[in-house]
């Protein structure tokens, strides 16, 4: 083991909680056994997974779904030129697997989705790094994460989400249903920079608001395919106009690069502030793990554009988020009820507390008691049976006027395939 | 993990008592579960308030994140027109905010030939706190009350603002189907 971890591992940090059942033996060993999962491969996923490995860390699984592109090379410094269009995970584990001397260090590289994976999958790491670029993938896995939690806290993995954003950035820990989590502070986002759709058709003062006209006005009207951000002659295309239109309201500043950062909504990633957050994300993870030390509760944002400047808080739990705010609830279902049965039943059920409620699956809407289309489209589902249309496994979102959020209710099926003739069975 | 783990003992203690207490077993997780965005949508759709003077219409119900509405004014230079808009919500509502169009070529200071819509809360000051039924209330206000202040069709601004007579009767020809300085409208009387 390195001897600047094994010296940390060997003195209790100051502020950690329970001195007295601190364990270096314990320690040592988690840092040997703990399954690390990092999500992401780039700019955040190459400092995290090259830390992990440097701080002893030997199990360690990545995921990333993209290729390497020669724009990447200037920060993800696993990667050289050769490996352009190769796998950013299978790549990055290659790389630190080469270069970090412990026999014992395992990289398990997957080139694909996070979606991909079954719930399974994530359940057997003990804690999750997140170096990701977009809000839908944390978005998915943290609601993935937290709907593992079973009642009695089995199968909790801890998260550490870390992001930047030019020179700011943040890492956070979301132990799932215990903190808040991710889709508790949507409202923290920064917003995405748009302009009135007025100003960019009649008075431009900007390359951006020439750039957006082009982009979404002016495709418009010649094109009918939709613009592709992707598709190089689309870019083209817009960049062209949008320098017509700058010369025409003496707007300079439209250059190529400018139009695709525009149109794809591209930040400077800066590799100093990856190194910054990715630093503090092992930081956690080690502590997590170790319980050498008390662990970041349970935010931490950092900004070097203006000085250099942390501040860490509690993000609060939102009571009404839609993740982690309801546990799944398990209702009984006799097997001949049908879904109108069923919904009467709910009403009476006071852990529900619905009046008019609307309910629907993964694939199916099964009912919606409004607007009036919709109830035409789903009517017919009441008179069958709940059984035919939901399975135990399908998790049921119901939401209800008088609900602040939704329910999600999971069904457990039991009694007679038909409803019984005689009222006496139903009591008995 | 300590603290983690002496959570979940305490969990683990608790859910046993209750076990005891009515003999309910810990049921595993759901394997198919319904996403944020859904229940997000389904919450708004369902909720919807609308007044008389707006409909909503599923040309496919079994994809509730494509729809349509048509508002009637009851009142103001729109009076009597049908004006139909296609709204889509992608899989990032309500960080995203609804996508809305509208679906004919009408006369409009704040709504463009291509039906493109000049509504602040759809865009710039969008934000999740906000629903579609508010979204939806915007969108009728711009037919109570043009705002040319504002102006997408410059046109249709400039004259509601100097002649709003003209105005008036540019809207009623271009709601007939007619031409308004060499630009031709959908017929949207019902």
């Amino acid at each position: 083991m390195n001897p600047g971890i094994d010296s940390l591992l060997r003195t209790i940090g100051p502020y950690n909680g329970a001195p007295n059942e601190y364990n270096y033996e314990f320690a040592k060993q988690q840092l040997r056994s703990s399954k690390i999962l990092v999500i992401g491969a780039g700019g955040l996923g190459c400092e995290i997974l090259k830390n992990l490995a440097l701080t002893g860390f030997t199990d360690i699984h990545i995921i990333d779904m993209d290729s390497i592109d020669l724009s990447n090379l200037n920060r993800q410094f696993l990667f050289r030129k050769e490996d352009i269009n190769k796998s950013k995970a299978e790549v990055a584990a290659r790389f630190v697997k080469s270069r970090v001397k412990n026999r014992f260090l395992k990289i398990v590289p997957y080139y694909g989705r996070i979606q991909d994976k079954p719930v399974e999958y994530y359940q057997q790491f003990s804690c999750i790094i997140c170096g990701l670029d977009s809000v839908e993938a944390r978005r998915w896995i943290n609601a993935t994460v937290v709907a593992m939690v079973g009642p009695a806290m089995e199968n909790l993995v801890p998260i550490i989400d870390g992001g930047t954003e030019g020179f700011r950035g943040q890492s956070r820990v979301i132990i799932p249903t215990v903190t808040s989590c991710y889709e508790c502070t949507l409202h923290m986002l920064t917003p995405k920079v748009t302009y009135p759709v007025c100003t960019i058709a009649n008075t431009p003062r900007l390359p951006e608001h020439c750039i957006e006209w082009a982009s979404e006005l002016a495709w418009g009207q010649k094109f009918s395919v939709k613009f592709d951000a992707d598709n190089e002659q689309h870019v083209d295309w817009v960049f062209e106009q949008a320098q017509a239109r700058g010369r025409q309201f003496h707007i300079g500043g439209i250059t190529r690069s400018l139009t695709l950062g525009v149109v794809k909504s591209i930040i400077p990633s800066i590799a100093s502030t990856n190194a910054i957050i990715a630093a503090s994300c092992c930081n956690e993870a080690f502590k997590i793990l170790t319980d050498n030390n008390g662990h970041l509760d349970n935010y931490m944002m950092y900004s070097g554009d203006d000085s250099v400047f942390t501040y860490t808080f509690e993000a609060a739990k939102n009571p009404g988020c839609p993740v982690c705010g309801t546990q799944t609830k398990t209702v009984r279902c006799q097997n001949w009820w049908t879904l109108e049965t069923f919904i009467s039943e709910m009403r009476t059920m006071p852990e529900l507390q619905v009046k008019n409620p609307s309910l629907s699956t993964a694939g199916t809407k099964l009912y919606f008691a409004a607007p009036p289309s919709l109830y035409e489209a789903t009517k017919q589902n009441l008179c069958k049976r709940v059984k035919d249309l939901v399975s135990e496994d399908d998790e049921i979102a119901i939401t209800d006027s008088s609900l602040p959020i939704s329910l999600r209710v999971k069904l457990e099926f039991e009694g007679p395939e038909s409803e019984p003739a005689n009222i006496d069975v139903l009591v008995s | 993990m300590l603290r983690i783990r002496q959570l979940q003992k305490k969990k683990q203690e608790e859910a046993e008592a209750a076990q005891m207490a009515q003999s309910h077993g810990i049921s595993p997780v759901a394997t198919n579960r319904v996403n944020s965005a859904h229940i997000r949508l389904q919450k708004d759709i369902t909720e919807l308030d609308l007044p008389r003077s707006i409909s909503v219409q599923f040309p496919n119900p079994a994809d509730i994140s494509y729809f349509e509405i048509t508002i009637k004014p009851e009142s103001g230079y729109y009076q009597h027109g049908r004006f139909r808009f296609a709204v889509s919500v992608n899989e990032n509502f309500p960080i995203d905010p609804p996508k809305i169009k509208c679906l004919q070529r009408i006369y409009h200071p704040n709504i463009d030939l291509e039906g493109n819509i000049c509504l602040n809360i759809l865009r710039e000051d969008w934000s999740p706190a906000l629903n579609l039924n508010s979204v939806i209330i915007g969108l009728n206000f711009l037919f109570l009350e043009p705002n040319p202040t504002d102006p997408l069709n410059k046109t249709a601004a400039n004259v509601l603002k100097k002649t709003p007579e003209v105005f008036r009767s540019n809207v009623l020809n271009s709601m007939r189907g007619h031409y308004v300085d060499d630009g031709y409208y959908d017929n949207v009387l019902r």
